[in-house]
C-alpha cells in the first residue's frame, strides 16, 4: 500500500502544481465527490484551440489533489479537443500507481471537473 | 454463571472469544487483520453464520400461513427470535417489537406511520447534531410534508449534548416527538436518554432513540429509559445483515396506520377496504426474512452468555486504553468526550492528512478503520471537518489490537513526512 503513496504523489499533493484560478478563464469546472468530500475545480484559458493556461484549486485526500495536479500539466499546451479522448486509462496510468476501487474516484475526480467544464460530461470517467 | 470465553475473574478472554469469529483469522493484504470498524458492521461467530445454514437446512418454510410441520418449525423459530430480542431490551411484550431490516427501515417505519397520522401544522420535532443521517432525512421528509418544524439540539466542544436547549424547546408547548442517538456513530458520546426522555414525558412529547450504536455494546432497558420507540440493527450486533428491531410502546404502534401494505399485515382484504393484523404482522409487510431473525436471535444468545453489561465495561476499558495510547502518539487530534460517557467509538485525525489517506495506509497494515463522514455530515460541519477516520471496538478487540493502530498511525506520519 505503500506503492499507493509513492514520492512522486505526496510530491503533487504537498506542492500542488498549476494550483490557483484563472481571473478570467473560458470555462470553469467545480465538482465534489461525495464519499469523502474531495472537491476540485478546474479553470481554462484557450487561445487557438489551445489549452494556453490551466489551473486547479480544492482541497481533499492526496490522491486527489495529486492527480489533478498532475492533470494540469498534462493538459497544458495541448490541444482542447484532447480532453474528449482522454480516458480514465490515461489518467491512472499517468499516476502509475495501484488504485483500489474505492479510492478510484479520488483519482479521477480532476478528470471528470475538466470533462464537465469543457463539454458538459458530468458521468465518472471510468463508469458506462 | 460464566462462559468459556470470560476468564475466571469475569472478564471477556479475547483470545479465545476471537476464535469463535471465522473471519478475524483471514489475512488482508498479507497481514493479519485488524478490524477496527464493528460500528459500521460487526463480524459474525460461527454460532450465528451455522445458524442461517441450519435454518435453510432443516427448517426452511414460509411462516404462518402452513399447516405442514416445516411451517409451524419456521414460524416457531421466528417468534422464538423475537421473544429473545424483546428479552434484549426488556420490553413489556414481544408484540411490541417489529423485525425490519435495520435501524434506518425502523426510524423510516417511526416518521412515515407515526409522523403522518400525529404531525401537523406547527407542530415540533427535536433532534440532534449528532444523529446519524437516518434520523434526520426521514424527519426532513414528514415534516416538510405535514407543516411541521425541526429543531436541533447542539453540542458543547467535547461532542455533549447542551440540554438546556430542549428545555427552551419544549416550552414552546409544540414538541410532539424528541428523537436522540444513545450513542452517537461518529464520536463515541453516550447520551442521558432516561433523563432526555422524562423531560420529553413531562413537555407531552414522545421520545424515540437511535439504538443503532448502544444495543449492540451495553446493557438498554427501554422501560427504564422511558424509550416510546427504539430501533437498532442485527448486522452490528453479532447477527446477519438485513436484520433489525423496531420497539415501539403497544399503544402506539396499536394506534398508527401501516407502514407497507401486502400479505402477512392484513385481518380480512376486501375490495375497497381491509382491516389490520394485531401487533407485530401489522407492520410485517410480505415474507419476512426469516432466516436472518433467527439468526439475530444466535446472536443475542451469544451476546447475552458474555453479559452486556461485561460487553459494556470490556469496550470501557479497550477505549480508556485507546484514548490514552492515542494521546501520546504526536500529530493526532482525538474528538469526542473524554469520560466515562464513552463508548467504543474513537474518532481522530493524523496531522493535516486527509483521513482517506490515513485509512489507505492503514489498509496496507492489515487495520480496517473507517474514514468519512460517518453519515453524519451535519455533526462534521458542526465540528468544522470534512471528514474523520474512526477506529471502532466490541468485544473480540483487546490492547493489542490499539496497539497495531498506534503502529499504523506512524506508519502514516512516516509516510506524510510528519515529523520529519
Amino acid at each position: 500500500m505503500a506503492d499507493l503513496y509513492r514520492e512522486q504523489i505526496l510530491d503533487h499533493s504537498r506542492n500542488p502544481h498549476n494550483f490557483g484560478e484563472i481571473e478570467d478563464p473560458d470555462f470553469t469546472y467545480e465538482d465534489s465527490n461525495p464519499l469523502c468530500g474531495d472537491r476540485v475545480r478546474i479553470d481554462v484559458k484557450v487561445e487557438d484551440g489551445v489549452i494556453a493556461d490551466i489551473k486547479f484549486s480544492g482541497r481533499g485526500c492526496a490522491i486527489s489533489q495529486a492527480s489533478a495536479s498532475m492533470l494540469t500539466d498534462m493538459m497544458k499546451g495541448r490541444k482542447v479537443d484532447e480532453i474528449r479522448e482522454l480516458t480514465a486509462e490515461d489518467m491512472l496510468d499517468e499516476l502509475g500507481i495501484q488504485i483500489s476501487p474505492a479510492r478510484v474516484k479520488c483519482a479521477l475526480l480532476g478528470l471528470k471537473v475538466l470533462k464537465s467544464g469543457a463539454y458538459g460530461l458530468t458521468d465518472w470517467p471510468h463508469e458506462r | 454463571m460464566s462462559s468459556p470465553s470470560q476468564t475466571p475473574t469475569g472478564q471477556i478472554d479475547v483470545d479465545r472469544l476471537k476464535l469463535d469469529f471465522p473471519i478475524l483469522s483471514r489475512p488482508t493484504h498479507g497481514k493479519r487483520m485488524t478490524y477496527l470498524d464493528s460500528a459500521a458492521s460487526s463480524q459474525k461467530p460461527a454460532a450465528v453464520i451455522d445458524a442461517l445454514a441450519n435454518f435453510y437446512r432443516t427448517t426452511n418454510a414460509n411462516i404462518h400461513r402452513g399447516v405442514y410441520e416445516l411451517s409451524e418449525l419456521s414460524t416457531a423459530a421466528y417468534d422464538e427470535a423475537r421473544d429473545k430480542v424483546a428479552n434484549l431490551i426488556n420490553a413489556a411484550s414481544p408484540r411490541e417489537c417489529i423485525f425490519v431490516r435495520n435501524t434506518t427501515e425502523g426510524l423510516n417505519l417511526v416518521a412515515s406511520s407515526w409522523g403522518r397520522a400525529n404531525l401537523n401544522e406547527g407542530d415540533e420535532v427535536v433532534l440532534t447534531v449528532l444523529e446519524h443521517h437516518s434520523n434526520i432525512v426521514p424527519w426532513q421528509l414528514i415534516t416538510r410534508e405535514r407543516g411541521a418544524n425541526l429543531r436541533f439540539i447542539d453540542i458543547d466542544d467535547e461532542g455533549r449534548l447542551k440540554i438546556d436547549q430542549l428545555d427552551d424547546y419544549l416550552k414552546s408547548g409544540n414538541v410532539k416527538l424528541v428523537g436522540v442517538t444513545q450513542v452517537s456513530n461518529a464520536l463515541g458520546t453516550i447520551n442521558p436518554i432516561a433523563d432526555i426522555a422524562a423531560k420529553a414525558h413531562a413537555a407531552g412529547a414522545l421520545m424515540l432513540v437511535d439504538g443503532a450504536q448502544s444495543v449492540p455494546h451495553m446493557p438498554v432497558d427501554v422501560q427504564a429509559l422511558g424509550a416510546d420507540f427504539l430501533a437498532f440493527s442485527g448486522h452490528k450486533m453479532l447477527g446477519p445483515m438485513g436484520s433489525g428491531v423496531l420497539y415501539g410502546r403497544r399503544e402506539l404502534l396499536d394506534a398508527m396506520p401501516p407502514y407497507m401494505a401486502g400479505g402477512d399485515m392484513i385481518r380480512t382484504v376486501e375490495l375497497y377496504e381491509s382491516s389490520w393484523a394485531d401487533l407485530p404482522q401489522k407492520f410485517e409487510a410480505g415474507t419476512a426474512s426469516v432466516a436472518d431473525a433467527v439468526g439475530l436471535g444466535v446472536a443475542v444468545d451469544y451476546l447475552s452468555e458474555i453479559g452486556m453489561a461485561q460487553t459494556r465495561q470490556h469496550e470501557k476499558e479497550i477505549v480508556r486504553y485507546a484514548l490514552a495510547s492515542l494521546r501520546e502518539v504526536p500529530d493526532v487530534t482525538l474528538y469526542g468526550p473524554e469520560g466515562d460517557d464513552r463508548a467504543g467509538v474513537v474518532s481522530f485525525g493524523v496531522g493535516d492528512v486527509h483521513p482517506h489517506d490515513i485509512a489507505s495506509i492503514l489498509d496496507g497494515e492489515g487495520i480496517a478503520v473507517r474514514a468519512g463522514h460517518h453519515c453524519a455530515q451535519p455533526l462534521m460541519t458542526r465540528l468544522g471537518l470534512t471528514a474523520t477516520a474512526r477506529a471502532s471496538f466490541y468485544l473480540y478487540n483487546d490492547e493489542t489490537d490499539v496497539d497495531r493502530l498506534v503502529d499504523g498511525i506512524m506508519t502514516v506520519r512516516r509516510v506524510f513526512g510528519l515529523g520529519a
